[in-house]
């Protein structure tokens, strides 16, 4: 039942989005269609999806295993960044070298780079038993400006009459499109293989039950002899690898340079994508699916409806609404309790 | 799902299958696509106003995206107006450029117009405003206006475009009032209206009796209404946001301009320029003053307006000094559009170091 609520949220979403699109006197139909078809009527739009989906999987799927083990690392965006700042770093250093290495060795300094900055609250948290909530968010803001002013400085394209943003990669340091005449690269390749990477590791490994019983049962995880320690630092370092990656494989691909801002809030984002998915990998991927649909549909209602892009919010807040709510009405009983709270004694 | 609904769905499928197939013989529609929302009553809203003018005045279709980050979802908005059969399109953020640049590739026949970037092509036009013309305009006022001399401005990146305002705002201002200084806050946001509001609140405190911005809300106009000091409005007349402290706004109109690239486009002349307009060309228009400013002072800014238009005054003719104090134009020299396109420096009068 659990794995039905989704379903469930989606289904009375639909049902709810059908009301507003009336209620705001757009056809329903059309509006649906417009953010569940539409975009996805050519092959460009299936493209989209998984340029859209790619970053998303990636860094939920790995975020997914740490809630699973109780290690709440909310700085996946900090981490996104940190991967964009050292692999495209190593694109603007090797500017001019036109060699096959050059974008394993970004690609390697991207998951280096997230795993740095994510060993950061991993270490703040077995050392001092710092709130990783609190670390991990933070380093987020720290990231944002440390990339900020490098492309506002140094790395700035000297071409480019100051403008804060780095001189367009080298096509040596170019992600590869896998799908002629899209933008479809080889970020999803790695985001589909991590996802069944972290199935195997859950479902069959040592680690992944390990993982599991220091999620639930801490303390019968200790029992068993199962390091919290290391589970924290195994936690940090997969999400940041993932997320650095992701962040690494947007500048690379779709990007193409250093820009002030890379992500629209993919590491946030992909916090609700794991929730959503369950925390599961075959779930976290459809609802990263889901999410990004949301997204390009957002903007296919507003160029062939005028649906102002507030409706987007609004639809993707009652998905959530719905999903939150059906959790709690399938595992809790309303019960309506009238004001007198002692029966007995009124009796008396 | 009953029949109704299916055969609208039907419907609706036929009609996205027959836009996919792009006539490009006339010009049907314009697209923008905008960095903000339409209700930013700044930036945003001031393209959206212009919009609404190719739509009156040439009574063609247009169709806008709002709030499209400057990152990789750029292209797929900007391919899918071209795409969807946008014959003209509109990208008003500097951030648009290079997705711009690489979707204009793929559709030769469509024409492209990119706002405040340096990039051109075939197809692709840009166009900004020369908004440090205004900004002379308020310093002017700013300098006679200040009783504690000190300036606040909140300001969003650190780009030529908005260091240019800063510089040219300054110089106005320390013609009329040498002592006075400018504080500056950068905010690294174009629109934020929580950020904005904390920055003039902080300038406020700090001393500043007149706050300017490089911000798209009128968050910080708010703020000096409330505080009783004066401020400036940014991009659009906001007045109605701040009835006291608004002592005049710099106004982006964007109209005239794009009803005239639209047309050329429909008649077949549009070709690719790069078009720099300032208050002669009606891009930079000044609001009315407010009640506070006395009639000596409107006086004094409508004579720099007024020179600045027939060409006898340029803001940054010299003496121009930086900040170290050394002598950067020369008195009887102008800085060319070559310096003023990639300014990375303050001049004299301006507090704190321009972050690099």
């Amino acid at each position: 039942m659990v794995y039905l609520s989704p379903l469930l949220a989606l289904g009375i979403s639909l049902v709810a989005g059908t009301v507003m699109f009336g209620a705001m006197g757009v056809p329903p139909g059309g509006a649906l269609y417009a953010f569940f078809v539409e975009p996805l009527t050519s092959a460009y739009g299936w493209a989209e999806l998984g340029v859209k989906a790619a970053p998303l999987l990636l860094i939920a799927v790995a975020l997914a295993v740490g809630f699973r083990a109780g290690v709440w690392n909310i700085g996946a965006e900090g981490q996104l960044t940190l991967g964009a700042i050292c692999g495209g770093g190593i694109a603007l250093w090797l500017y001019r070298v036109d060699a096959a290495w050059v974008l394993p060795l970004m690609l390697a300094g991207g998951v280096l780079g997230g795993m740095a900055w994510a060993a950061i609250p991993a270490f703040l948290k077995t050392r001092f038993n710092t709130s990783e909530i609190l670390t991990s968010l933070m380093l987020t803001y720290v990231a944002a400006l440390l990339l900020s002013l490098l492309v506002h400085g140094p790395w700035r394209d000297p071409d480019g009459f100051n403008f804060p943003e780095s001189r367009l990669f080298s096509d040596a340091a170019t992600l590869p499109v896998i799908l002629p005449g899209t933008r479809l690269h080889l970020g999803l390749p790695f985001a589909l293989a991590l996802a069944a990477a972290v199935w195997v590791m859950l479902s069959r490994s040592l680690v992944g039950f390990q993982i599991k019983v220091i999620g639930q049962a801490p303390a019968a995880g200790r029992y068993a002899g199962f390091s919290e320690r290391a589970t924290v630092w195994f936690c940090f370092a997969l999400a940041g690898g993932a997320a650095g990656l992701a962040g690494i494989v947007e500048v690379s691909g779709p990007i193409g340079q250093l820009l002030p801002g890379i992500s629209p809030g993919y590491g946030f984002t992909a916090i609700i994508v794991a929730f959503l998915g369950r925390l599961h990998p075959l779930g976290v991927a459809l609802a990263a699916c889901l999410l990004a649909l949301s997204y390009l549909g957002g903007e296919a209602a507003q160029i062939t409806l005028n649906l102002p892009l507030a409706v987007t919010g609004v639809f993707q807040g009652m998905l959530l609404f719905f999903l939150l709510a059906c959790d709690v009405l399938i595992l809790y009983r309303m019960r309506i309790r009238l004001r007198n709270r002692h029966p007995g004694k009124a009796a008396a | 799902m009953n029949r109704k609904t299916l055969n609208k769905l039907a419907a609706a499928i036929a009609a996205g299958v027959f836009l996919a197939a792009p006539a490009h013989a006339q010009v049907d529609n314009a697209g923008f696509v905008y960095v903000g929302p339409i209700g930013d009553h700044g930036w945003t809203y001031r393209h959206d106003v212009g919009r609404l003018a190719v739509e009156r005045e040439l009574g063609i279709d247009t169709t806008f995206v709002e709030s499209v980050s400057e990152g990789a979802d750029a292209e797929r908005v900007i391919r899918k107006l071209a795409a969807g059969g946008s014959d003209i399109i509109f990208t008003t953020s500097f951030g648009f450029m290079n997705p711009t640049i690489r979707v204009a590739k793929q559709f030769p026949q469509v024409k492209f117009e990119h706002a405040t970037g340096y990039k051109r092509a075939a197809n692709v036009s840009t166009y900004s405003g020369r908004f440090y013309e205004g900004r002379a305009v308020i310093g002017t006022i700013a300098g006679h206006m200040t009783r504690t001399g000190q300036i606040g401005y909140v300001a969003s990146h650190p780009i030529p475009e908005v260091v240019r305002g800063i510089n040219a705002f300054t110089l106005a201002m320390r013609k009329v009032n040498p002592e006075a200084t400018v504080k500056v806050v950068w905010i690294n946001s174009w629109y934020d209206p929580g950020k904005e509001g904390d920055a003039a609140k902080a300038l406020i405190d700090d001393g500043a009796d007149i706050i300017t911005q490089h911000t798209d809300s009128p968050a910080p106009l708010q703020v000096a209404q409330q505080r009783g000091v004066h401020a400036f409005g940014q991009a659009s007349d906001m007045i109605a946001f701040a009835p006291k402290a608004q002592l005049t706004a710099i106004i982006d109109n964007w109209d005239r301009y794009y009803v005239e690239r639209v047309k050329a486009a429909m008649d077949g002349t549009w070709k690719s320029a790069d078009m720099w307009g300032g208050i002669r060309s009606g891009m930079v228009e000044m609001a009315p003053y407010g009640d506070a400013v006395p009639a000596d002072v409107r006086a004094a800014a409508d004579a720099v307006a007024a020179a600045i238009v027939d060409g006898r005054l340029h803001p940054f003719a010299g003496p121009v000094n930086n900040q170290a104090g050394e002598q950067v134009v020369a008195p009887g020299e102008t800085l060319n559009d070559k310096a003023l396109l990639g300014m990375d420096w303050y001049v004299e009068g301006v507090q704190g170091r321009l972050p690099k």
